[in-house]
Formats: structure tokens, C-alpha cells, sequence
């Protein structure tokens, strides 16, 4: 029973140490000369030599890519040359504020998606259905970015309903009402296109237990439509949207790119793409790193979620 | 090709998004021949003017260049590379399933666990690195999106192609000597190719919003050169006071990628078999009733007994309306049921015995089905007429359904004692921990042995006899004056069935709950009936007690049907199918609807209803020419 668990764990591993060989490969195939790109063209040849010994530029690939490994095992990600401080402090940092938004984003779309979902499903080809189905099919062709300006226009400009952007109040905020006041916006403009997504794949997911054979069942049994709808139709359907609300996860942390500069939330898509404009190499390896490893990771709790729930798997 | 253009044409939203689609790609196509001002030529002294102003219809942007042209040229440049992206995409993607999914082994294992790799990296943060490498610009933008699109196209095709690469057809150009390119481009590539389509009309639209959010971020197209996504990102700096600046571009995007998904979704549609035959539709709580004129072609049909009935159905009638076809399920079936008797209800696959049995309480699902007609008296209720409220009330409580497979009839998820509570619970006042006591003390009447550990486990962990015995427990939790038992045999084998029969039998005479005992076998009917009824195209043809019947059949049908039966120990016995197959139940012949296959058929036959005739004080049968009995077999048509 347990197997399942530990080969899921082990299966982990070398899907991590992938990330890392895919992220150091893509960043050396970078064309030029870092050392020359730190020091400039007035560098001399002795200096751009030290230079790239230090950086450890005269190893063969393996060899950088063992030194580069080990570093980041041991939470040495370099040195981010245009930030001047160390790549981890910096990422983990704006990290933590995108998982701000990612999260609270990830939690309103699972939501709103289900539930427009499930009523999508029992009322369907109603009015209910055919509304939710339009709003779905704006949600998932509207490009977030213009959505969260279209928001800043109508909700912090017109309306002075929630700040225009930022994660906290310049002065005198910083509390935790400040902060969720910056977050409506953003979040909800994040949300939209999963939320869209999620919605769809539940009407369908749900009109296809809603024909299953244990529906009737629970129906000859007697059961109202409320406990045979959420107690056992949904109840399969759930296990079968983990999966999906996985994947849905990592369009969401890519989302936050967009969203993060839009609305100028000091997160980690935005850092990367400044990052990007800078060739700040080193800073938009970590963050590459970092945010697809906890990306990995999200996916095992979503796998480890779903066998815990279906007794299926174990068998 | 034209049958796949009409269903599309026929679903109107995926017709609206084409004509939409259609018109944006042909405005990108005519846009160098418009009369149009120059897309990137400034006028400092004209910036920001609003839409509809003199000479520009939407207005100049921050360095007063036209909007309306440079959306124009914008469009252009986003489609070509969005389309461009995703052709990309759709080619190796299509290229890596195939070869995954046509050669397997090793090359598969390889190749997927690449695209794996690929997969765990979140969307678009794979697309900004390779843009990081590549450096800003439209061109590193599309190689960008299409490399982190290839993993659908590879997963989805390389599943189609698993699918079909051991299918005879394949197998047999293996062994005419074609060459592994020539049958993945001549026999596997087409059949893939719908998969491919769907693929792609499915993906195009996010790659065209990804190309323009790359854009958008400033590592797509680079100024002076345009795309939507540019534009909406230069004018998010004056969102504030020239807003329509950014709004006209993301506008323009939205129509696009909203033509292309409505479309996508028709095309989706109209390739996927499943959903073009309307079967995702969800069965309502109760089967639809719309009574309509049936023509009685039997008189009364009641049990002459001293007792009352507790179940009578008369001229019931259950139709399947798909499309315009009206599919006579049930057409016209009465019966009674006394306490305390079983009736078997017999007769093949298709016949209306089973959608008869769930007519009873509504759990026919609708749609497509509906009862057309006919009264079900339970205790001197109709229940075809009771609102679900108080049908809720007598589900699994007097009347209880045992069915045909319950592998599939239990819930995969709860646990099978759980499943026992609630049944209870939906009907008892019973807390949690009585009902569980009750659960086991049931799964224990039903000879499951250790039932405490049991209830705690779920059905796919149980043998498939232990799934019925707990389907039976289910059935039997509210004592229910009535059990429909649905095949609850047929899914067994031959040592389970017997113990489940003996299981019912000593349940009936213990509880002495009278059962409508659905099958197609003459050897389970003759163990537990008392009476038979047989039914034959959604007609009861001949009614009586088990013995007589099955002895001296009268119906030329329900002889032949016996016969069909092959008998132990019996070898000069020879089983006799019988010729032809039942009419379409869409369009039943007049007359007798056995008449085709009957040797005995005569013109008469073919005309007129043909009504159900008591033959004796406990036999009816739907036949002008009734067999005699079996001694003097032939005599009556001599």
C-alpha cells in the first residue's frame, strides 16, 4: 500500500535532477562571453582569463555542471551581478510574494471553477448552463493582461474601490487588511482563465459520472438529488480533476508573469522577466529553479492527494 | 470531408467563430491593399487623439501614429505568428508521437520522458527561459511557444498511434513488405491526423495569447515592428489617461482567440464520436412522463385472484426519442404482482424486459428515454404520477431494485458498509452507530462471512458474488415489500449464480417479499418463479405459471426460445437458434412482431393488433394460433 508512496517519492528525484540539467544546459548554450559581458571590452586578457577561471568557465560542461549542482545543493545560486546580492535571498524573496498571489488565485479559481462546474452540469442546456458556458469560453479567450488593466480602469480608477497596484501601501500600511486589499485585483485577474479551464473539464467530468451506473443506483436507493450530486457524483469527479487542477497550477504560477507586471506586484515573474532585459543570467536561472521545483513538488502533494482519496490506486 | 463541414456548419456558435475567424484572416490578408495611413509613421504634434477623431477613426497612440492601421499590421504580424508557432508545434510534436508510439521500447521511453521533463516546467516559464537564451524578439518569441506546445501535440498523438500501431490493417502492411516510413505516412498518419486537428484547433488560440503576452512583457516583437501584444503593452503606460490606446489591441486580441476556440470546440465536436451521438447528456432524477393516446390492445389483464395485487401494471409504455426516431421500448406491457409472489420477466437482450423493470420507479434515464403512457399501481398508487418527492419515499424503501452488475453499480469510492448505511439512514431514523450494526447484521444475512471487516471495505476490493450478496443486503436494508431484481445472476459464473438463487430463494420465503425477477434464463426462471411472464419487441406475448409454461408453451416465441436452451445430459437435444433478429423498435411491422421469424406465421398475422387471449383460468398468450400441448405438437396446425 505504502510502495505506491515511496516509488511516487523516488520518481521525484530524477524528475528534479531533469529540471536542473535542462536549466543549466539552456543557460550555457547563451551566446558570448560572461566574463567578458562583466568586465566589458577593455578587459585584459589576464583578467578575462582569471575572470573565467574563477567562474569556472575553463571546465568541461559535466564538470561545470557538477560544481554548478553541488553549489545549489548547497543553497549557493550565485551572485546576481545587477542586483549585487546573493540570486537565492533575491528569489526566495519575491518568491514568497508570488505564492501570495499564485495561491490565493489557485484557491478562487478551484472554486469558482467547481462550482460553475457542477451547476453548469445539473442545470444543463438551462439558463444557468448557457450563461456559465459564455462566461467560460470570454474567460478562457480574454489575455489576462488586458483583463487586469481593464480591472485597474474600472475598479481602482474609476471606482477607488482597490489600489492600482503594488503589494502594500506606501505609507502606513504593511498589515495584513492593507495587503489583501492589493490582492483582490490581481488574484481575480489571475484566476479567470483557470477558472474558465476548470469549469469546463467539471460539466464534463460530472455529466459523465452523472450516466455511470452507481448513480442510478444511489438513486433507486432513494437519495435526494443534493447527496447524490455532491456524495457520489462529485465525489468521483473530484478525484478525476486533481490531475487537471495540477496542471492548472503551473498555468497559473506562469500567469502570474503577466499579472505580477500589470499590476506591479514585486513577485517572482516579474522579477524574471527585468531579469530577462538585464541578461542577469544567474537571477533568472534561480528563479527558473526554483519556481519549477516547487512546481514538481505541488504536483507530487496533487498526486499523493489523489491516492489518498481513491482507494483504486492502492489495490 | 463534406459530412465533418455540415456538422460543423449545423453546431451555430463553431459557425459564428469561423465566419468571425474568417473575416479577421481575410482583414490581415487585404490589409496592405487598404487605404490605410502608415502604421509606424509619428506625428508628435497629433498624440493620443481620441477614437473618431478627424482622420483617424481609433484615435493616434503616444506618438500619434495611427491606431487603426497599426492594429490592422498588428493583427497580421500576431496571426502569422501564432499560426507559424503552432504549425511548428503540430509538426514535431506529430513526429515525436509517431515515432514514440509506432517503434515503443526504448525509443518511446526516451522520447517521453523528455517531454516529461519538458511538462514539469510551469507553461509560460519554460518559454521565458528559452526566450532569456535566445534574447527578445518575435522570431525567439514563436521558436519559444512552439517548443513549450510540442508536449501536447507528442502526448496526444503518440497516444493515438499507440492506439492503432498493432491494428490488423497495420499488421498487414507490415507483412506486405512495406517500410516503416511508408506505413507511418500511408496507414498510421491518416488515422492520427483527426487527433492532430484537435490538437491543434484546440491549441492555436493559447499560442496566439502566449505570442502576445511575450510581446506584451517586451521579449516578443521588437519596436519599430508591431503585434498586438506590443501595442497593448506600450499603451499600458497611459492606461490611465489615453486608455483606449491599450483597450483597441486587447480587443482585438480577445476576438481572435475567442473565433479561434469557438471553433476549435465545434471542430472538437464534430471529430469526437462520443459526442455527436448527444450521449453526454445527464439523466434526470426521474424518467420524463408525457402521456400520450395508446390504442388498448388488451383487455383487462389482471389477476382473477381473491387477493389484491400489490403491484399492476397496465399498458405501459416506454419510448427512447433520439433525434426524430421514437424507439418503442416498452410498448403496452401489463402485469400484476401478488404479495409474496415472484414473476419472472423473460425474454433476449433488446426485448424492453430490463427498461420495463427501471419504468416502474422512474429510473429510466431521460433523456433520451420517456414514458409515453400507463399506469403503475403500488398499493393503490400510481407512481408514474408521483412527484420525486414522494417517488423518493418508496425508492429503496417499499420497492427495491437488485442490478445486473455490481461492479459498476456500487459506488467505486465509499465503502461498501457505508453504501449499506446510507441507504438505511435515507430512510430510518437510525443514528450512525446503530445503522452501522444494522449494516453488518445485513451483510451477515446475506452469508458474507466476517461482515464487521467487510462493511469497511471497498466493492473492487470484493469477489464478484460478494458485490451482488452486498447489492441483495442493499435491497433488502428497508424490508421492502417489493424487490425488482434486474439479471442480478448474469454477470456470475455458474457456482456464484446458484448460491446467489438459493440466497434469494430462502430470502423470499424467510421475509416473504414478493420479486419481479428480470432474465433471459429458462433454467433461473424455473428455480424461484411461480409465474413467467415472456416478452418479446417490448410486448408481453405469453403469460403463466412457471410449469405449465415452460412445459406447454403456447406461444410458437416462447417454444422457440425454450428450445434454444441446451439440456444436461440431454445430447440427442440439439439447442435451435432461432432464424432472423427482433424488428428495430423504430419500426415495429403491424401485427404480430414475431410473425417475420415464425415458421408457423400466416398472413393473418401480419395484421391488425393482435391482443393478449386468456387460454385458460391462468394463461394468456398474444397468438391467433396458440400451440396445443406438447404431445399433440402439430395436431392444431395439421
Amino acid at each position: 500500500m505504502h510502495l505506491y508512496v515511496l516509488r511516487r517519492l523516488l520518481m521525484t528525484v530524477p524528475v528534479l535532477l531533469g529540471l536542473t540539467v535542462i536549466v543549466f544546459l539552456i543557460m550555457s548554450l547563451i551566446p558570448g562571453d560572461p566574463a567578458l559581458a562583466i568586465l566589458g571590452s577593455y578587459a585584459t586578457p589576464e583578467n578575462l582569463a582569471r575572470l573565467r577561471a574563477n567562474l569556472g568557465l575553463d571546465l568541461s560542461l559535466p564538470q561545470q555542471y557538477w560544481v554548478w549542482l553541488t553549489n545549489i545543493l548547497q543553497g549557493d545560486f550565485g551572485r546576481s551581478y545587477h542586483l549585487n546580492r546573493p540570486v537565492l535571498d533575491e528569489v526566495l524573496e519575491r518568491f514568497g510574494a508570488t505564492l501570495i498571489l499564485a495561491g490565493t488565485s489557485l484557491v478562487l479559481c478551484v472554486v469558482i471553477g467547481v462550482v460553475a462546474g457542477i451547476v453548469s452540469a445539473v442545470r444543463q442546456y438551462g439558463w444557468a448552463d448557457r450563461i456559465i458556458t459564455l462566461l467560460v469560453l470570454i474567460g478562457i479567450s480574454v489575455p489576462a493582461f488586458w483583463l487586469g488593466m481593464l480591472m485597474i480602469l474600472l475598479f481602482a480608477v474609476e471606482l477607488r474601490w482597490f489600489p492600482v497596484s503594488g503589494m502594500y501601501s506606501i505609507y502606513g500600511g504593511g498589515d495584513l487588511p492593507d495587503l489583501l486589499r492589493h490582492l483582490v485585483l490581481p488574484a481575480i485577474a489571475l484566476a479567470v482563465v483557470a477558472a474558465g479551464v476548470i469549469a469546463r473539464l467539471t460539466r464534463s467530468n460530472m455529466l459523465e459520472v452523472l450516466r455511470q451506473d452507481y448513480i442510478r443506483t444511489a438513486r433507486a436507493k432513494g437519495l435526494d438529488e443534493k447527496r447524490v450530486i455532491l456524495g457520489h457524483a462529485f465525489k468521483v469527479a473530484l478525484v478525476n480533476l486533481i490531475p487537471v487542477i495540477g496542471v492548472q497550477a503551473g498555468f497559473v504560477i506562469g500567469g502570474a508573469v503577466y499579472i505580477e507586471t500589470v499590476f506591479q506586484w514585486p513577485g517572482i515573474g516579474r522579477m524574471l522577466v527585468s531579469a530577462i532585459s538585464t541578461r542577469d543570467i544567474l537571477l533568472v536561472q534561480g528563479g527558473v529553479l526554483v519556481v519549477a521545483a516547487s512546481y514538481v513538488l505541488f504536483n507530487l502533494c496533487a498526486d499523493l492527494l489523489q491516492y489518498w482519496l481513491d482507494p483504486r490506486i492502492k489495490a | 470531408m463534406m459530412a465533418f463541414l455540415k456538422l460543423l456548419a449545423r453546431n451555430r456558435l463553431a459557425a459564428f467563430g469561423g465566419l468571425l475567424l474568417l473575416a479577421l484572416v481575410a482583414l490581415a490578408l487585404v490589409t496592405p491593399l487598404l487605404p490605410l495611413l502608415e502604421p509606424n509613421a509619428t506625428n508628435p504634434a497629433n498624440r493620443l487623439q481620441s477614437p473618431l477623431s478627424e482622420g483617424h477613426w481609433l484615435g493616434t497612440d503616444q506618438l500619434g501614429r495611427d491606431i487603426l492601421s497599426r492594429l490592422l499590421w498588428g493583427l497580421r504580424v500576431s496571426l502569422a505568428v501564432g499560426i507559424a508557432a503552432s504549425l511548428v508545434a503540430a509538426f514535431i510534436g506529430s513526429l515525436i508521437g509517431l515515432v514514440s508510439g509506432y517503434f515503443g521500447g526504448r525509443t518511446d521511453n526516451v522520447l517521453m520522458r523528455g517531454i516529461d521533463m519538458l511538462m514539469a516546467f510551469p507553461y509560460i516559464l519554460l518559454a521565458l527561459a528559452i526566450v532569456a537564451v535566445l534574447g527578445p524578439g518575435l522570431m525567439n518569441a514563436l521558436y519559444a511557444i512552439a517548443i513549450v506546445n510540442i508536449p501536447f501535440f507528442a502526448r496526444n498523438i503518440r497516444g493515438a498511434t499507440v492506439s492503432i500501431a498493432h491494428r490488423e490493417f497495420v499488421d498487414a502492411a507490415r507483412l506486405s513488405g512495406k517500410g516503416d516510413l511508408r506505413i507511418l505516412v500511408s496507414e498510421i498518419l491518416p488515422n492520427v491526423l483527426p487527433v492532430i486537428v484537435i490538437t491543434l484547433s484546440t491549441t492555436v488560440g493559447w499560442m496566439i495569447l502566449e505570442t502576445a503576452g511575450l510581446s506584451f512583457l517586451g521579449l516578443g516583437a521588437q519596436p519599430p515592428q508591431a503585434d498586438l501584444g506590443s501595442m497593448l503593452g506600450e499603451g499600458r503606460r497611459m492606461i490611465i489617461n489615453a486608455p483606449h490606446v491599450a483597450t483597441l489591441p486587447g480587443i482585438a486580441i480577445f476576438l481572435l482567440v475567442m473565433s479561434i476556440n469557438l471553433l476549435g470546440d465545434g471542430v472538437r465536436d464534430a471529430l469526437d464520436p462520443r459526442l455527436k451521438s448527444g450521449a453526454l447528456s445527464r439523466p434526470a432524477p426521474q424518467t420524463r412522463l408525457r402521456r400520450r393516446h395508446h390504442n388498448r390492445v388488451d383487455d383487462d389483464a389482471k389477476t382473477s385472484g381473491q387477493t389484491p395485487a400489490l403491484l399492476e401494471v397496465d399498458g405501459l409504455h416506454t419510448d427512447f426519442e433520439v433525434g426524430r426516431d421514437t424507439y418503442r421500448a416498452v410498448n403496452g406491457v401489463s402485469f400484476a404482482l401478488k404479495p409474496n409472489e415472484c414473476l419472472g420477466l423473460v425474454g433476449e437482450s433488446g426485448s424492453g424486459k430490463s427498461v420495463t423493470a427501471l419504468s416502474l420507479l422512474g429510473l429510466v434515464a431521460s433523456p433520451p428515454g420517456v414514458i409515453s403512457g400507463g399506469r403503475v399501481e403500488f398499493e393503490g398508487r400510481d407512481l408514474l404520477d408521483l412527484g420525486i418527492r414522494e417517488l423518493r419515499k418508496v425508492r429503496g424503501n417499499q420497492v427495491a431494485y437488485v442490478f445486473q452488475d455490481p461492479l459498476s453499480t456500487l459506488h467505486p469510492l465509499i465503502k461498501v458498509g457505508e453504501q449499506l448505511v446510507e441507504a438505511l439512514r435515507t430512510h430510518q431514523p437510525l443514528s450512525r452507530q446503530a445503522a452501522h450494526e444494522r449494516a453488518v447484521a445485513l451483510l451477515g444475512q446475506v452469508r458474507i462471512p466476517n461482515p464487521e471487516r467487510r462493511a469497511g471495505q471497498y466493492p473492487h476490493e470484493l469477489s464478484g458474488g460478494m458485490r451482488q450478496r452486498v447489492g441483495i443486503a442493499m435491497a433488502l436494508a428497508n424490508d421492502p415489500q417489493l424487490i425488482i431484481a434486474d439479471e442480478p445472476t448474469t454477470a456470475l459464473d455458474v457456482t456464484v449464480q446458484a448460491q446467489i438463487l438459493a440466497l434469494l430463494k430462502r430470502l423470499r420465503e424467510e421475509q416473504g417479499t414478493a420479486v419481479l425477477f428480470i432474465t433471459h434464463d429458462f433454467g433461473v426462471v424455473s428455480q424461484i418463479c411461480d409465474r413467467v411472464a415472456v416478452m418479446y419487441a417490448g410486448r408481453i406475448v405469453e403469460v403463466g405459471p412457471t410449469r405449465e409454461l415452460l412445459e406447454n408453451p403456447r406461444h410458437p416465441y416462447t417454444r422457440r426460445l425454450i428450445d434454444c436452451v441446451p439440456r444436461l445430459g440431454d445430447p440427442d437435444h440439439e439447442p435451435a437458434a432461432i432464424p432472423g433478429l427482433p424488428p428495430a423498435a423504430n419500426a415495429l411491422p403491424p401485427g404480430c412482431a414475431f410473425a417475420e421469424r415464425c415458421d408457423l406465421a400466416e398472413p393473418h398475422c401480419r395484421e391488425g393488433e393482435i391482443a393478449l387471449i386468456a387460454s385458460d383460468a391462468e394463461r394468456q398468450v398474444r397468438c391467433i394460433k396458440p400451440l396445443a400441448n406438447r404431445t399433440t405438437t402439430g395436431a392444431a396446425h395439421a
